[in-house]
């Protein structure tokens, strides 16, 4: 069962990555879209492939892959499905930090500062959630907690961005809360990579705590798991791939909620399986926006956050409504 | 004190009744826009502007710094004004209607100049400001000079070179803009109008790079960070500026329909040459 999951959700990323490198206003055919990013031919062709649409098509995947990626873990850890860094102002949280670095002119100094000070912003919202809810991650406690981070980091970087001096930065609030991939290049797909790769590595390495840990902490503890460093790493990991997602395409919610929902009855609830099953899923998810935010309004630059927000809060209410019966 | 204040205010009120009356120039005139500035800069008597926009100080949309300098700034809102005593307001066309009824009902009169969009408009507006200003002279003097030298600028070369005007946010200028007048005057052709683009609009820069221009005329970038402006320097363009067109930069001397432009054309040119 989960060897054919992984088999489908591998081909629709291929044939999405595909669909998202042939798509865009130069209008190119399929065959001089090819011979331009394969072979390099025609000058303007291979810009328009290598430049504009390559680096729009990884970056998709490669967030798609970290937000779903992260939105299970936290599942996993706090075992609570409303668990999501959007919906918990931990991307908020990052694209503040991102701000930040870029209005102080930290971002301009050294490569690494504009990931390095989102990953900061994520570090914060993650601990201090995590810290607030508890081991047992109560679902009122913790949807609680995301809405006072996430109004209080939006608030934050409405402010920045209000204060800078640059005459186009207050108009650019609406991209750091929903995201989008549009025009973006390869210096940001090399920005975020390390980060989002690392953090990927590290989740899903902890399999087999995760679920070991269904079993209940004491449970986990008697298996060997170490929770204390458990949630550590969880914190540093998700830290790492939703800042570095958020300093090169803002705040894209949703993702890590819709995944791993959509996806448990396929691997029998085990969140270890979940776990590489949402990356792979959150990079069709995010590949499959990014492609509709394009043919829904080609020159208007629709922000990838509105899709997933119209995917995502129906589904979010109807968790809400299931898990009522529960004592939320 | 008091009673010398009142005196203060009472001939400055005779002062605007006998200019009004009398249908003279205008003795205190307040500039509210970055292009009436200039202009009044230009052509006003000594002490007859007594302020100007806040925005003509700034060195990224302002051409006349120094001459700025020397002015007192007013931040364009009706309070402050009002305050000031004028018996003329110079204003843009897209000047808050707030700001500008404002004044109105509070007896000032407000002349709205319209937006430059052609470099044959600029002969007009330099004339209409000086009659406005009593310097009808002064302001002949002026746009034939402009016009003049204009005529010597302008190129009209067989083959033309293709330029791009590329701003933040992908926005760039078909016809029926100045810039596109500046670009044609310096003997180039607009790509956005191969796009069909009229007036202002966005190109995609997929789009953009297809058309594949001689020269990319890239916007100025602000202090400050912001993703709009990251188009101008993403990998693509300065791929393109390396391997084919060269560049330019449109700044303070391409915003306003003054003299300046004359500069903007001189230098499109050079920088192609």
């Amino acid at each position: 069962m989960t060897r054919v999951l992984a088999l489908v959700l591998v081909l629709l990323i291929v044939a999405l990555f595909a669909l998202s490198l042939l798509i865009g206003p130069a209008g190119l055919s399929p065959a001089r879209s090819l011979a331009a990013l394969l072979r390099g031919e025609g000058l303007a062709e291979t810009l328009v492939m290598r430049e504009i649409r390559l680096p729009r098509a990884i970056l998709a995947a490669m967030i798609g892959a970290g937000l779903g990626l992260a939105g299970a873990a936290m599942q996993g850890y706090l075992r609570n499905p409303l668990a999501e860094p959007g919906l918990l102002g931990v991307s908020g949280s990052a694209a503040l930090g991102a701000v930040i670095a870029l209005q102080t002119g930290f971002a301009a100094q050294f490569a690494l500062g504009l990931p390095l000070a989102a990953l900061l912003g994520a570090v914060l919202a993650v601990g201090l959630i995590l810290a607030l809810a508890g081991p047992r991650g109560g679902s009122l406690t913790l949807i609680l907690a995301g809405i006072a981070v996430s109004a209080l980091a939006g608030a934050l970087t409405a402010l920045v961005l209000n204060l800078s001096p640059n005459p186009f930065a207050a108009s650019e609030i609406m991209f750091w809360m929903m995201g989008s991939l549009a025009d973006r290049s390869m210096t940001h797909v090399w920005l975020a990579a390390p980060f989002i790769a690392i953090g990927a590595v590290v989740l899903l390495a902890q399999g087999r705590a995760f679920d070991a840990l269904t079993l209940g902490e004491d449970s986990a503890a008697s298996l060997g798991v170490n929770l204390s460093r458990l949630r550590l790493v969880l914190v540093l990991a998700v830290a790492s791939m939703v800042g570095a997602a958020t300093a090169v395409a803002g705040a894209v919610g949703f993702v890590g909620l819709v995944v791993p929902h959509i996806l448990r009855p396929f691997v029998g609830a085990r969140p270890s399986s979940l776990l590489w099953a949402s990356a792979l899923g959150g990079a069709v998810l995010v590949l499959a926006a990014d492609i509709a935010v394009r043919l829904v309004l080609p020159d208007r630059d629709l922000k990838l956050g509105v899709l997933t927000a119209i995917v995502g809060a129906p589904l979010f209410l109807h968790l809400v409504f299931k898990t009522r019966g529960q004592g939320l | 004190m008091a009673c010398r204040r009142a005196s203060k205010a009472l001939g400055a009120v005779l002062a605007l009744w006998a200019g009004a009356a009398l249908g003279g120039p205008p003795e205190r005139v307040v500039s509210i826009n970055l292009c009436t500035d200039q202009l009044a800069m230009l052509l006003a008597k000594p002490g007859q502007l007594v302020s100007i926009s806040r925005i003509s100080q700034d060195p990224n949309v302002s051409v006349m710094l120094e001459e700025a300098r020397k002015y007192p700034i007013n931040h364009g809102q009706a309070e402050e004004v009002f305050r000031l005593n004028p018996d003329l307001v110079l204003a843009g066309q897209f000047t808050s209607s707030y700001t500008v009824g404002l004044l109105r009902r509070l007896g000032v009169e407000v002349a709205q100049l319209p937006i430059v969009t052609s470099l044959d408009q600029i002969p007009g507006a330099i004339r209409e400001v000086g009659r406005l200003l009593g310097r009808a002279a002064q302001a002949e003097t002026l746009a034939t000079e402009f016009s003049a030298d204009l005529a010597a600028l302008r190129a009209n070369p067989s083959n033309r070179p293709r330029a791009a005007l590329h701003y933040a946010n992908n926005y760039t200028s078909g016809d029926k803009s100045l810039a596109n007048d500046i670009l044609t005057a310096a003997g180039f052709a607009n790509v956005a109008l191969e796009a069909g683009l009229s007036g202002g609009g966005t190109l995609p820069m997929e789009r953009l790079l297809m058309l594949m221009p001689d020269l990319i005329i890239s916007g100025q970038h602000y202090p400050g960070a912001s993703r709009s402006e990251a188009v101008l320097t993403h990998p693509a363009m300065n791929a393109l500026r390396d391997r084919h067109a060269g560049s330019a930069l449109s700044d303070a001397e391409w915003v306003c329909g003054t003299p300046a432009v004359l500069r903007a054309i001189s230098r499109l040119q050079e920088a192609y040459e």
